[in-house]
This record gives structure tokens, C-alpha cells and sequence, in this order.
């Protein structure tokens, strides 16, 4: 007769020391690839496709505009507004942003300073080219639609 | 001797490492946003002097590649109605192929082409005389949508970095990914664009349906 109370027990043990390495390189690859948000955004972002992406090679010349609709519509109303930093701002103040923006770089990099423009997708042209007319007007001309990339067919 | 002293178990407990661990990883999970500073890049012209305004510069309508988008995202391309913007780009690379009336210069150009794109060159009258004098014209209304703009204006970008590609026998992505980061890909570049210069002009949208 087999004795089936004296089978020999096996460790049941998992070894888990390699999972706190695991954990670690996850964590690395998220702490390298974030960016902690500077600002809050105030305004809806629905960022339009596109295939015709280009990336920057620069960052530090990048300085952000954002338009859509106010997200606290109670406030500031259901029109779209520009937001640059941290503020709501009118479009005849971007002349003096830009300013602001440019004096902050190094002396060579000013006249490359680049606008993204991150446009929610339901705002109209009218407002865009409100702003890009007072981008002219404050000499910062090289314009980047923010996008994200479509899939192709 | 020291050989023979009992050794104390010197594995550190790890377990709760792996806890902490996680609790950083939840952390910047949460806080993660990928940058995205990807984007299609336009360069605005300069702004208007009021005492010193431009020189009407004289080009031919057949030079002209019109689009014309309405307040109700339809498109008017070259005087045609069309309901979706499907094909533009095909329509826009052989609009600035065309070779109508090459001067010297572009006759060169032609000859040094692939022949995928020598075969685009209808040789139209009506058409474009040549690349350097060929312009795509994008005029918007105050009430057309950013997301149609953006669609077409890419599309316009797409054949102009299709013939750079072809140029060069890299596909559209490659091409668009050289960094210019060293001289072979500078080159590269250069040779692309030779004798092509992206003319993409955005006009000043009307104040109709704002």
C-alpha cells in the first residue's frame, strides 16, 4: 500500500529577491522619462492628429501657448482662451510674454525661439490667428502645432 | 579559529524593500506625462511694416496652388469643391512637379530627379513652371476648424517630405527623423531639399463665419 501522509515536503518558498529589481528598473525608467508638470493647465486640451510630426531638438527654446475652452467654464466663460505659464491672459498681452519668454534665454538661441502651440482640436481659426498675428507682431515666428501622431493606414 | 566560529546568516531581509519600491513606482505612474514635443513645425513670415510695405511680387495664378477651406470644413482646391481631403497630397506633389516652363536651373533639377518622380512631370501649361516657383496656398476662414486645418497643412508638408525622401532613397519617416545632428545627415537633408524650397503659404483668414 502506498503511504500517501509521508510524502516529502517541498519548500514552498518563491524566491523574490530579484522582484525588488524588477520594481527598480520600472521605477528608474519612470522617474528618467517624467516630467513633473510646472504648470497647471486651465483650458481643455484635446491635442489634434497629424503624420507629418517633427521633433525638436532643442527644448529650452520651447516656451508653451495653450488655447481651448476654460476648463472652470463658471469663471471665465465657454470662449476659448490663451493660456501661457500659469495664467489666462489676453491676446494683446502675448507681445509681452514672448518678451518676457526671449530675455530668458541665452543671447545667441533668441531669435530661435519656438512657440508650441498646444491648440485644443474644436477651437476655430479665428482665435489661432488672433495669436500667431501677435506673434509676428512680437518677431517669435517659428510656430510648432503640437500634435500627436496618427495612425496610418 | 575563525573557520570554525558559526557563521550568522547574513541575507538582509528584502522583503519590504520590494513594497517601497512599489510605492515610488505608483508614485511617478501617476505623475508621468510623457513629453510630447513633437509637433508640425511652421515658420510665420515676418511682420508687416506699415511705411514700408512689401513688394507686390508678380506670380503667375498657374504658379498658385489654391486651398481654400470654408467655415463648414469643406475644401475648394484649384476651383474644384471637394467634400474630403483625401488624394490632396498626390494633387500637391504633382502640382509642384509639373516642370510647365523650366528655366535653365530646373531643367537641371529635372535631370538629376529619380525617375518615380520624373514620371509626376505632366509638363501642364496651366500648371507650375517649375519647384522655386511653385506655392501652396492655404487660406482658412475665421470659422474653420483647427483640426481641418492642421489635416490639410499636413498633407501639403507630406508631399513636400515625400519628394525630399524620394530624393534621397529614404521613406517619409526616415527622412523626417534626420536630426541634423552630423554632417552625413545634414547632407542628406540638403540634397533633399536642393532646388525645392518648402513654399507653404498661409494666407489671412477672412472674418466670414467667425
Amino acid at each position: 500500500m502506498a503511504k500517501f501522509g509521508k510524502k516529502q515536503k517541498v519548500s514552498e518558498n518563491i524566491p523574490t529577491s530579484a522582484l525588488p529589481d524588477i520594481i527598480f528598473m520600472l521605477l528608474f525608467f519612470f522617474m528618467v522619462t517624467t516630467v513633473l508638470r510646472e504648470q497647471e493647465i486651465l483650458v481643455e486640451q484635446k491635442i489634434p492628429a497629424a503624420t507629418q510630426l517633427q521633433k525638436l531638438q532643442k527644448k529650452t527654446l520651447i516656451s508653451y501657448i495653450f488655447i481651448g475652452k476654460p476648463k472652470d467654464t463658471a469663471t471665465y466663460g465657454t470662449e476659448p482662451r490663451v493660456q501661457a505659464n500659469d495664467a489666462l491672459m489676453a491676446t494683446s498681452d502675448i507681445v509681452q510674454w514672448v518678451n518676457q519668454e526671449r530675455d530668458m534665454l541665452p543671447e545667441a538661441d533668441r531669435g530661435l525661439i519656438t512657440i508650441s502651440m498646444k491648440v485644443d482640436r474644436d477651437v476655430k481659426m479665428g482665435p489661432i490667428s488672433d495669436v500667431q498675428s501677435e506673434l509676428r507682431e512680437a518677431d517669435a515666428r517659428r510656430v510648432l502645432y503640437a500634435s500627436i501622431g496618427k495612425v496610418q493606414k | 579559529m575563525a573557520r570554525k566560529k558559526n557563521r550568522m546568516s547574513t541575507e538582509v531581509n528584502a522583503g519590504s524593500m520590494a513594497d517601497i519600491a512599489f510605492l515610488l513606482l505608483i508614485f511617478f505612474l501617476v505623475t508621468t506625462t510623457i513629453a510630447s514635443d513633437k509637433g508640425i513645425l511652421n515658420i510665420l513670415p515676418p511682420k508687416l511694416d506699415p511705411n514700408n510695405p512689401p513688394p507686390e511680387i508678380d506670380l503667375n495664378a498657374r504658379n498658385i496652388f489654391n486651398i481654400l477651406i470654408n467655415a463648414n470644413d469643406q475644401l475648394l482646391v484649384e476651383d474644384e469643391f471637394r467634400d474630403n481631403s483625401e488624394g490632396l497630397d498626390e494633387d500637391v506633389k504633382a502640382f509642384i512637379l509639373n516642370f510647365g516652363a523650366p528655366n535653365e536651373e530646373a531643367t537641371a533639377l529635372y535631370n538629376g530627379l529619380p525617375s518615380s518622380l520624373k514620371a509626376l512631370a505632366k509638363r501642364d501649361p496651366e500648371s507650375s513652371d517649375h519647384p522655386g516657383e511653385a506655392v501652396v496656398s492655404i487660406k482658412t476662414n475665421r470659422g474653420t476648424s483647427y483640426e481641418k486645418y492642421l489635416e490639410v497643412f499636413d498633407l501639403a508638408k507630406k508631399a513636400y517630405f515625400d519628394i525630399y525622401a524620394e530624393r534621397v532613397n529614404l521613406t517619409t519617416d526616415e527622412y523626417r527623423a534626420l536630426s541634423g545632428k552630423d554632417d552625413a545627415e545634414v547632407s542628406l537633408q540638403d540634397r533633399g531639399k536642393e532646388g525645392i524650397p518648402m513654399a507653404i503659404s498661409i494666407a489671412e483668414p477672412d472674418k466670414i463665419g467667425s
